[in-house]
């Protein structure tokens, strides 16, 4: 059985987001991890690789610098690494990035790809289902649970006030969210062999079945109008009023912000 | 893609067991401002197994139109037969926007459907403005004019964005539940109603539901919780949670509470916000008799809106508060509980 | 001469420092408040690989080098002294000796499931009457067929009742060196629950309180002759090269608990106001941060060349020495800068610098105290 993971190099926004002078995000400053929902689906991965030795690779689209993340997955315990880098495919939304990633997809065996649902820094939840689109093959999103039967995969999938188990038969694609599991650790000796280990990088001519049009920042359906910082929260309002009207001001507040 | 032929805006009436989801009517309801910027109409496309009778509600809520598609295949929510189904709508009909909940079943439909009929897809939106893309001018770059501007947080909140789809029809969103809002109801309100079938064939896409359990756990994690009431030291004792208590059943919340509480054997360990307890976001917190130590304030600083209450005018919570009330928590949470309730009740 | 750190000691790095968060913070504090050895924390060391990390993969360990074992012994002693000190001495002084000395049926049966975790270990040497005099010991070894029998006591020891597998050394008899009858000194290794091995008085100290520190008491005490580690007599040299490896470890713990001090101190000085500013604003916590942290980094520099020296040469116990004793009084003399900056505050257990202050003392005195590495230093200096 293999199993293809896509994972993420993310800013660390739980850290604390860092900003310039000029108030744009410093990415630089900030540190970077592996997508946490991504994380969670590796850990999906490497019990499948446990429990029955499938063959995990790992698959991600980045900077050269995005290499760090293949590591890391390979210290937890992935066979192999692939990078998908190459200047034309910057800027990509979830369309062209979808588009990259199942260029890259026809070019490896898969019997399951698991995604993280969504990137923290984009949040989108958009890339696993857009994939599963492209390659044809059934999705099941938010997976809580995990098993294989036979040639099929039997997946708890959560909606508001209840849930699904669902059956689908492979190939096929899950969407893996943080709460699937507590993933593991890397290990110090994984640690070693995976910065021993070679990477596979691909660029733009490995990617199969891809028009250019579809890739990239030219590639991408959606443009960015406008982005700016929420404004940071120091202190706010501070007031010292009798109970009755301290009652009024945060009903008041509470009501301008929709919370009521 | 010829741009001009796709006209009016869409929305996707979100059903479940044939009740309509709220989400359904605040789309439609952000839909009209859209419609009305555009000179065009509303339509709700209601995707289901016998649901032709929800047509009416979503008529009452201002749809002009309604799409339904009805087949046994829609029964119970699978992302490929209801891909299918709106995919086909977008195909015949050519809607200029289209509008999906982000929803648990919104999220994971938008992204199948944009990605099989090629378009873009703006997740989460808590905006949307009909205005120019470029939003200025920019000189050998064509303006364009009545485009859909959907804007959304973007890195954990920290940042704002503004996308548009200015070269690919229908112009998709997913928009957060519970941001815009709905039209009043107008009793007996009528829709044309249009069916339409394209017709499900399963194929190696449609996935096997083995079981549908409606039982969601209810032990409350106050990482998840949405609105947090948590006290301090200064709630002075175990029993005076119960003003917390009684204010977080009536807004909806969760009670927490500081490193001192748990010390002191009022609560038990996993209600604790800070360093050493947990870290939590939620959309209010109420930091109600709690000094706010470096500890504690690391735990919570990150929540939306902060309330805090407190004796003290120098404590450092204030320092975080988004809105900080000097004065007696115990007048004011049992008066602010009662205020509430009367609102709510007021409200249903 | 380049100072950057290779990949996977970066990665390593923070490896140790994500458990040392997740895991290992939050139960410093009431690890030392309870005094309990924190089993379930070095189960899941176990199982992440940190009980064998210098040792090499065919026997169990990670595979890793003397670098990574001292970031990790730093990392978690950064957050809690105890949890330091197990992994030290589990790796410095029962893996280390029997990797080295050890004979390859000795390595299988012991090695292997040290360095998996699967066992715990832990090192007697000292004794009442002898302490940074190793020659000074009175448990003896006696040989009787195909066993020895053990008699006497060891105090002081660090994972005294937890650990599973013990080297431990005893008096075989006497020699002639030089003119003069010394005590001859053999090691030995003894499994937990041999009989005639029991445990006297558990040790309340002043820090690293989640240490379990015992008294292992053997009377007649048989262990196969087979146990015996390296060659008869060799003891006193066993004893001394482990502590030269031992001391590395200690050294990394005095400097992960510095680190982990002033981290804290920076971040409190930046929050705590008096007189209408952060008291980082004021010019004598800037002078103390300044050479709290300028010490720090001296004690690192020494402690990972001591750890690179014992990768690379065959004789380490000089840059061990330094490292250990410099680490060891900048431990002490940061964490008390830490307690008198934190104010009132640090003097309390809510805030860590204070039971950091209590766990930095033991490292200038144990595995050699600073005035025996001075002897080893200046000894060196003037051979």
């Amino acid at each position: 059985m293999k199993v293809v993971v896509c994972i993420k190099q993310v800013p660390d926004t739980k850290g604390g987001v860092k900003f310039n002078p000029d108030g744009t995000l410093d990415r630089a400053a900030m540190m970077t991890i592996m997508n946490p929902d991504d994380k969670a689906g590796l850990e999906a991965a490497l019990r499948l690789k446990d429990q029955y030795g499938a063959e995990v690779t790992v698959l991600t689209m980045g900077l050269p610098k995005a290499e760090d993340v293949l590591r890391e997955a390979m210290a937890m315990g992935a066979d192999k690494g692939v990078l998908v880098t190459d200047r034309v495919l910057g800027g990509a939304d979830t369309w062209a990035t979808s588009q990259t990633l199942a260029g890259a997809l026809r070019n490896m065996e898969y019997d399951l790809i698991i995604t993280g649902r969504q990137a923290i820094d984009g949040d989108t939840a958009q890339v696993g289902p857009q994939i599963s689109e492209h390659l044809n093959i059934p999705v099941i999103s938010y997976a809580q649970n995990l098993k294989i039967e036979g040639d099929s995969v039997i997946v708890e999938r959560q909606y508001d006030d209840r849930y699904h188990v669902l059956k689908a038969k492979m190939p096929c694609l899950i969407t893996a969210l943080a709460e699937l599991n507590e993933p593991r650790y890397m290990t110090p000796g994984g640690i070693f062999d995976a910065c021993k280990a070679e990477i596979t990088v691909w660029g733009r001519a490995d990617l199969k079945d891809v028009e250019d049009s579809n890739l990239g920042l030219k590639g991408s359906p959606t443009q960015i109008a406008k982005a700016s910082d929420k404004v940071r929260k120091g202190a706010g309002e501070k007031v010292a009023l009798d109970p009755a009207e301290s009652v009024e001001y945060i009903v008041g507040k509470l009501k301008e912000k929709h919370v009521i | 893609m010829n741009l001009e032929e796709y006209k009016g805006v869409y929305v996707f009436a979100q059903q479940v067991d044939n009740i309509v989801n709220s989400i359904a009517f605040e789309l439609i309801g952000k839909g009209k401002d859209l419609a009305a910027d555009l000179g065009t109409e509303v339509t709700a496309v209601l995707v289901g197994s016998g649901v032709k009778g929800l047509a009416d509600e979503l008529a009452e809520y201002g749809a002009d139109r309604v799409i339904v598609v009805d087949d046994p295949e829609l029964k119970e929510y699978r992302t490929e037969p209801y891909a299918h189904a709106l995919a086909s709508v977008i195909e015949k009909y050519k809607p200029e926007i289209f509008l999906v909940g982000a929803t648990a079943i919104g999220r994971d439909l938008g992204p199948r459907v944009s990605a099989r009929i090629h378009t873009g897809l703006t997740a989460d939106c808590t905006q949307l403005d009909i205005g120019d893309f470029p939003l200025n001018p920019i000189p050998g770059k064509e303006q364009k004019h009545n485009q859909l501007l959907m804007t959304r947080p973007a890195f954990g909140g920290n940042t704002i964005a503004t996308i548009a789809c200015p070269d690919f029809r229908p112009q998709m969103a997913t928009v957060r539940p519970g941001v815009m809002q709905k039209k009043e109801r107008q009793a007996g309100a009528k829709a044309n109603i249009e069916e339409f079938n394209p017709g499900f064939t399963p194929n190696q896409n449609y996935v096997e539901i083995l079981e549908v359990v409606k039982a969601v756990s209810e032990t409350v994690d106050i990482m998840d919780a949405k609105i947090l009431v948590s006290g301090g030291r200064g709630m002075g004792s175990a029993e005076n949670f119960k003003i917390l208590e009684d204010l977080a059943e009536v807004i909806g919340g969760t009670v927490s509470c500081s490193r001192a509480v748990v010390d002191a054997g009022w609560k038990p360990k996993d209600l604790q916000v800070g360093q050493t307890g947990k870290t939590v976001r939620p959309n209010v917190y109420f930091a109600i008799g709690i000094s706010g130590a470096i500890q504690h304030l690391a735990g919570m600083e990150e929540s939306d809106i902060i309330i805090a209450i407190n004796k003290d005018d120098t404590a450092p919570i204030f320092d975080v508060a988004d809105y900080g009330l000097v004065g007696d928590l115990n007048k004011i949470v049992p008066a602010l509980t009662e205020k509430l309730r009367a609102e709510m009740a007021n409200k249903n | 001469m380049d100072f950057t750190l290779r990949k996977e000691h970066e990665m390593a790095r923070s490896l140790f420092r994500e458990f040392a968060e997740k895991e290992v913070k939050p139960l410093a504090q009431e690890v030392d408040e309870t005094e309990e050895f924190p089993r379930e924390t070095a189960r899941k060391m176990a199982k992440n690989g940190f009980l064998g990390i210098p040792v090499p993969k065919e026997y169990g360990g990670q595979g890793c080098d003397p670098l990574t074992y001292v970031m990790c012994v730093e990392e978690l002693s950064k957050v809690c002294g105890t949890t330091g000190v197990i992994v030290s001495a589990h790796t410095s002084l029962c893996c280390d000796p029997i990797m080295t000395f050890g004979t390859e049926e000795q390595k299988q049966k012991y090695l292997v499931p040290l360095a998996k975790g699967e066992k715990l270990g832990a090192f007697g040497l000292t004794e009442p009457g002898a302490g940074t005099d190793a020659q000074g010991q009175q448990t003896k070894a006696v040989a009787d067929g195909d066993d020895y029998i053990i008699n006497g006591s060891k105090i002081f020891i660090t994972n005294g009742k937890e650990a599973d597998v013990y080297v431990i050394f005893a008096v075989t008899g006497t020699i002639e060196k030089r003119g003069r009858k010394i005590k001859e000194i053999t090691s030995f290794i003894v499994e937990k629950g041999t009989p005639g091995f029991t445990f006297g008085t558990k040790e309340k100290k002043m820090g690293i309180r989640g240490s379990s520190t015992y008294e292992l008491i053997f009377t007649d005490c048989r262990v196969p002759k087979e146990n015996m580690l390296g060659k008869l007599g060799q003891g006193f040299k066993i004893a001394m090269h482990t502590l030269d490896g031992g001391r590395i470890g200690i050294a990394a713990q005095a400097l992960g608990i510095a680190e982990g001090a002033l981290e804290r101190t920076i971040a409190y000085t930046k929050e705590r106001k008096q007189f209408g500013k952060p008291i980082a604003a004021l010019q004598n916590t800037q002078f103390q941060l300044a050479d709290m942290a300028t010490k720090v980094q001296a004690a690192q520099l020494l402690v990972y060349k001591a750890a690179m020296a014992k990768a690379t040469q065959k004789e380490y116990g000089f840059e061990a020495a330094q490292a250990k004793l410099y680490a060891a009084e900048v431990a002490m003399e940061v964490t008390t800068k830490a307690v008198q900056l934190h104010g009132g505050y640090g003097y309390t257990r809510e805030y860590d610098v204070e039971r950091m202050m209590r766990d930095a003392k033991i490292t200038e005195i144990y595995e050699g105290t600073s005035e025996v590495q001075r002897m080893v230093i200046s000894a060196a200096l003037l051979k």
